[in-house]
């Protein structure tokens, strides 16, 4: 029998603000225990949520970058649930009425591009953290009141391998708009997968399992995989699939069940009383766009319409925004288009690889790029001398002052390399025969002799064709 | 509305959902006293609100919004002074089994 | 020192004459209250130490002339947090709790040289409409102590009507002001929605609630008003109108006033005699060159449940921060985190909560939120639209403001039906957002009986003209109660 995947996504990502959603505690990875909080995240006895311009205009650029229509009105809701983490017993969300709905992204599998739908996206507060000790556990409300956005799918995903190019064209699409580092492993893109699978030809959905908080995209597509996998073989073997949330084992890649759903959760929404209606008018929203950055697939065409790149390069160019952003102040500052590309593609990104850092954390700025690049492409430093004025850059130094510095400008001038090339030929006269007797192994060695003689400077293309001359006047 | 509003199985549901237990003198109390107050509700039923929108506040703000600039609160000490059990910075409760109860 | 008899303009004359120090009227008032509290119990908590401490540095500093209010002291309810004062919302849930940070209406309070006397007592989280409800104690009505003072805001209207302060400050969620200061024969002002900043105000109803003065006289209550209104940034729903001065205004003349008198408020469920005083309330209007004609609100009917329906799963949710975990009351040898939950909650509430949590968590939950909480979200609009339509042609709407006087202790408790019954007249004002007032319009069977007189949205004023001018035409605020010569 013939099945028909159904895979829907919910991934939360957390919003890079300076505060909170709700209260003005400041949101930052990796401070003491409880100290970003207040009041107000600790649900107090007579506080009151206030909510953050700064997280509706990161949702407006969100909404915008997944191509998604914005209300004009929209409002919070409250999701009631009892959790150590939750303080108030209820979360302040968005159910009614959510900033955004029906958008789409384009997704690309096996050369085959397909849009997928996005349901709705709205804006909501992350919980505590609590962490389990084996009598206690433990609450820290630092994280609680941090700005994320929950997107939802449309039932358009039909494969693993399709939600595995979702999470990917969401991320970049997110990077790209800077409200969000977008990472997985440090929690700031959280990802819930269900899937159901039906017979061939058949209309009505099956029953839907779930897995919460996978932890990389690859997990979102092993675990699907092996829960498509599973269903079948329930399916075929006469029995059926269960309305249950799974947890996906990384070590075994099975998915097991965690708790059966009888019917669905009871969270008792209701509007918000204490938020008023936030109205976004159409000003609002196009000044809020003139803001976001460039998308990735613009950038995409003007590095090949414009720069010369080739398709591949741009793409790997604008895998991140970082890159993408760097690559563009590079050029701006003036350096060659291809040469950019080649240094980051080439060497900067094996510099990252083998540090295991980010582009931003290290000390390479495109300035200092930029003027390494431009010294290569006007033959002020060879490409054997580049290669150590990278690993200053690398170290923060200014390329032009380093080169000067250290004496390593390229020797051009064919005034000042004649009398080197005429003492070299004058001490080798036996390469001089050599040549004469068509052995061209003897000019190598003496480019040699005079690259000795110039440290290296010496430009390897004037000191040929001066080399050249010498030897054909002798 | 069913000629039954609320019985004692459907209060037992909403003191679960509520996080309250009542005892079975308490549990025959409310039931009976929701009964009637559930019954004093259904006069709703009669008004006829086909079409009216639902008012769920009566602000005369619209766009509420503070600035994103953090401040911090410096509360943390007395914060944790109140809670009924701390430990090393953390609010301390017994161990959660069920996992699930988290919304996400 | 007995001030029982003076209003804010005189007391505040005696202050600036230095006839009087603010410490000796804090500490006239806490002789006063040593005697006349045992008998009313309208104090939760005092707060004598910092009380005399604060009195004193406002005397160092001199009294401002132009605040009435400076120097005098005030009784706070006991849902309202005050930093470093014990503040119980008349629950065992927070028995022990001391906030770490003011209401706004606190800090306004103390930034005006108001004296924080003490903490009033309420029905627990404000569910009440009787202070019977306390988890502490029952306070009495000063006119006669085997009947309740009204609530929630009962200790606020006591310790104003018994003569202990001049001020206090209350909350209304469903008339839990009028109806005390009714019961009391005070003055009680619920202002309009997003007229008092409501951070720091342990929430009830969250759309509903407003903090109000409860004081002697309506020119007072204006005064103390204008101290604690205006917008604030911790309360996004707090209003950035601007503010009159409350104060002006109050000549007496209300000729040519257009005032309604709803048909549905002079029913049947009104005790007779409570309706003859407003009669009489109306003709007093009328020789005041007012006119009033009979209105209808049509669905202010419906408004009890309706109301019992959205305060109750506001509530529901409000509530559930109250779980043992981060502060509060914690329930003993608990041995899991459901055990936390439960057993805290079960214990720490009392029955009138858990039932309105009941009804709240109820009309929110699935299958119900369509027939309940849906359904009184739009009869909620009809109400708005009744009072929309009678405000385009009158002023001011008056009316009882409670169906009977001040019932006896423990005849009601027992019945949740009557006693949400007795907020009809009440109720539909927080509905709507309006603001109401309560102001003394006589006896009944030597018990006050309070006059509801309810205005356009932020239209205070025209309430405290009207009510001055009532006032200054009779002399039913000057009745005082008779608690056996302390007084």
């Amino acid at each position: 029998m013939n099945f028909v995947t159904t895979i829907g996504l919910e991934v939360h990502v957390e919003l890079k603000t300076n505060s909170k959603i709700f209260s003005p505690s400041p949101v930052q990875f990796g401070a003491e225990p409880n100290a970003n909080t207040n009041v107000i995240d600790w649900g107090y006895p007579g506080v009151l949520p206030t909510a953050n311009k700064g997280v509706v205009e990161a949702g407006i650029k969100a909404a915008t970058a997944l191509h998604a229509e914005i209300e004009q009105e929209t409002y919070f809701d409250r999701k009631n649930y009892f959790y150590p983490d939750n303080p108030k017993a209820y979360q302040i969300t968005q159910h009614e009425k959510p900033i955004a709905h029906d958008g789409w992204l384009e997704i690309e599998v096996d050369g085959q591009k397909k849009k997928i739908g996005i349901e709705e996206m709205h804006i909501e507060e992350d919980a505590g953290k609590n962490t389990h000790a084996s009598t206690h556990s433990y609450v820290d409300l630092n994280r609680q009141g941090t700005p994320l956005i929950e997107i939802v799918s449309k039932p358009d995903i039909s494969s693993p391998a399709e939600a595995y190019a979702y999470c990917e064209a969401l991320r970049q699409r997110i990077q790209f708009t800077g409200v969000s580092d977008v990472k997985m492993e440090e929690g700031s893109m959280r990802v819930d997968v269900n899937i159901s699978i039906r017979p061939a030809g058949s209309d009505t959905y099956g029953v839907k399992t779930e897995m919460k908080n996978l932890n990389s995209f690859n997990y979102v597509k092993k675990s699907l995989e092996y829960e498509e996998q599973r269903q079948q073989r329930v399916l075929m073997s006469g029995g059926q699939v269960q309305q249950e949330t799974r947890r996906f084992d990384e070590t075994t890649g099975k998915t097991i069940l965690m708790r059966v759903k009888e019917g669905s959760d009871d969270y008792r929404y209701f509007p918000e009383p204490d938020i008023p209606v936030v109205e976004i008018s159409d000003d609002w929203i196009n000044d809020v766009k003139a803001t976001i950055p460039e998308m990735p697939g613009s950038r995409r065409n003007r590095y090949v319409n414009d720069f010369g790149l080739t398709p591949y390069d741009a793409g790997v160019l604008t895998q991140t925004k970082e890159m993408s952003d760097f690559f563009d102040a590079t050029v701006a500052q003036g350096a060659d288009p291809k040469l950019t590309s080649n240094y980051l593609q080439g060497d900067v990104n094996a510099f990252l690889n083998e540090n295991k850092v980010d582009l931003q954390d290290t000390k390479l700025t495109p300035e200092n790029l930029a003027g390494m690049i431009k010294m290569i492409s006007d033959e002020t430093i060879s490409s054997k001398i580049a290669k150590k004025v990278f690993k200053a850059i690398m170290a923060g130094s200014d390329p032009v002052k380093w080169v000067n510095d250290k004496g390593l400008v390229q020797l051009s001038d064919p005034a000042q390399l004649q009398p080197i090339i005429d003492n070299v030929l004058e001490n080798n006269q036996q390469s001089i025969d050599d040549f004469k007797n068509g052995k061209d192994r003897a000019v190598g060695f003496l480019v040699g002799q005079i690259m000795k003689q110039t440290h290296g400077k010496a430009n390897p293309k004037v000191v040929n064709k001066l080399l050249m001359a010498s030897l054909q006047a002798r | 509305m069913a000629e039954e509003r609320i019985n004692a199985e459907q209060v037992k549901h909403v003191a679960e959902l509520a996080k309250l237990e009542f005892t079975p003198d308490q549990l025959d109390m409310f039931t009976g006293q929701l009964e009637k107050i559930i019954g004093m509700f259904e006069e709703l039923s009669k008004v006829d609100t086909t079409g009216v929108p639902v008012t769920s506040q009566v602000n005369d703000r619209r766009n509420a919004l503070r600035d994103d600039v953090a401040v911090q609160s410096n509360q943390r000490q007395a914060l944790l002074a109140n809670a009924p059990e701390t430990a090393e910075g953390l609010i301390r409760v017994p161990t959660i089994i069920d996992e699930s109860g988290d919304g996400e | 020192m007995d001030f029982f008899n003076q209003d804010l303009t005189s007391l505040h004359a005696d202050l600036v004459a230095k006839k009087i120090s603010a410490a000796e009227l804090t500490q006239a008032t806490f002789d006063n209250m040593a005697k006349t509290d045992a008998k009313v119990d309208a104090f939760l908590n005092l707060n004598a130490d910092a009380a005399l401490k604060n009195a004193q540095a406002i005397d160092a500093k001199g009294i401002n002339v132009d605040n009435l209010l400076a120097g005098i002291p005030v009784g706070v309810k006991d849902n309202i947090v005050t930093k470093g004062l014990t503040t119980t919302a008349a629950s065992k849930m927070l028995e022990n709790f001391v906030p770490v940070y003011n209401a706004t209406v606190v800090d306004k309070m103390l930034a005006n040289d108001m004296v924080i006397v003490g903490k009033t007592n309420m029905d627990e989280f404000a569910m009440g409409g009787s202070t019977e409800n306390s988890a502490f104690k029952v306070t009495k009505n000063p006119w006669d102590v085997s009947r309740v003072p009204g609530g929630s805001s009962g200790g606020s209207a006591v310790a104003v009507a018994s003569g202990q302060v001049p001020v206090a400050y209350g909350s209304d969620t469903g008339g839990s002001i009028r109806q005390p200061a009714s019961f009391n024969g005070i003055v009680g002002m619920k202002p309009t929605y997003g007229r008092v900043s409501r951070w720091g105000l342990i929430a009830f109803g969250s759309s509903l609630d407003q903090i109000g003065p409860m004081t002697r006289t309506v020119k007072d209550n204006a005064a103390a008003l204008n101290l604690i209104a205006g917008n604030d940034v911790h309360d996004g729903t707090s209003s950035k109108r601007e503010v009159p001065d409350f104060t002006a205004g109050l000549t007496g003349d209300i000729k040519g006033m257009k005032i309604a008198l709803p048909k549905e408020y002079m029913g049947d469920g009104i005790d007779p005699k409570v309706r003859e005083v407003i009669k009489n309330a109306v003709k007093q209007f009328e020789d005041l060159g007012a006119t009033v004609e009979e209105v209808s609100l049509p669905h202010s009917r419906y408004g009890v449940s309706a109301y019992y329906i959205i305060a109750s799963s506001e509530a529901s949710s409000n509530l559930q921060r109250f779980d043992g975990i981060r502060y509060g009351f914690r329930a003993q040898d608990v041995k899991n985190l459901e055990d936390v939950y439960v057993r805290s909650r079960s214990e720490g509430f009392g029955d009138e909560v858990k039932r309105r949590i009941m009804l709240g968590t109820f009309s929110l939950s699935a299958g119900y939120y369509d027939a309940y909480f849906h359904k009184a979200g739009q009869v909620r609009t009809m109400i708005i639209d009744d009072f929309n339509k009678v405000f385009n042609d009158y002023d001011l709407i008056i009316g009882p403001t409670a169906p009977t006087p001040a019932f006896k202790i423990g005849d009601e408790i027992s019945d949740p039906v009557t006693m949400y019954m007795n907020d009809v007249l009440t109720i539909p004002v927080n509905l709507a957002g309006l603001p109401g007032m309560s102001i003394p319009a006589g006896l009944a069977d030597g018990m006050p009986v309070g006059l509801q007189l309810i205005g356009k949205s932020f239209d205070e004023s025209t309430l405290y003209k009207a009510g001055y001018a009532f006032e200054q035409a009779t002399d039913f605020h000057q009745a005082t109660p008779d608690l056996g010569g302390t007084n």
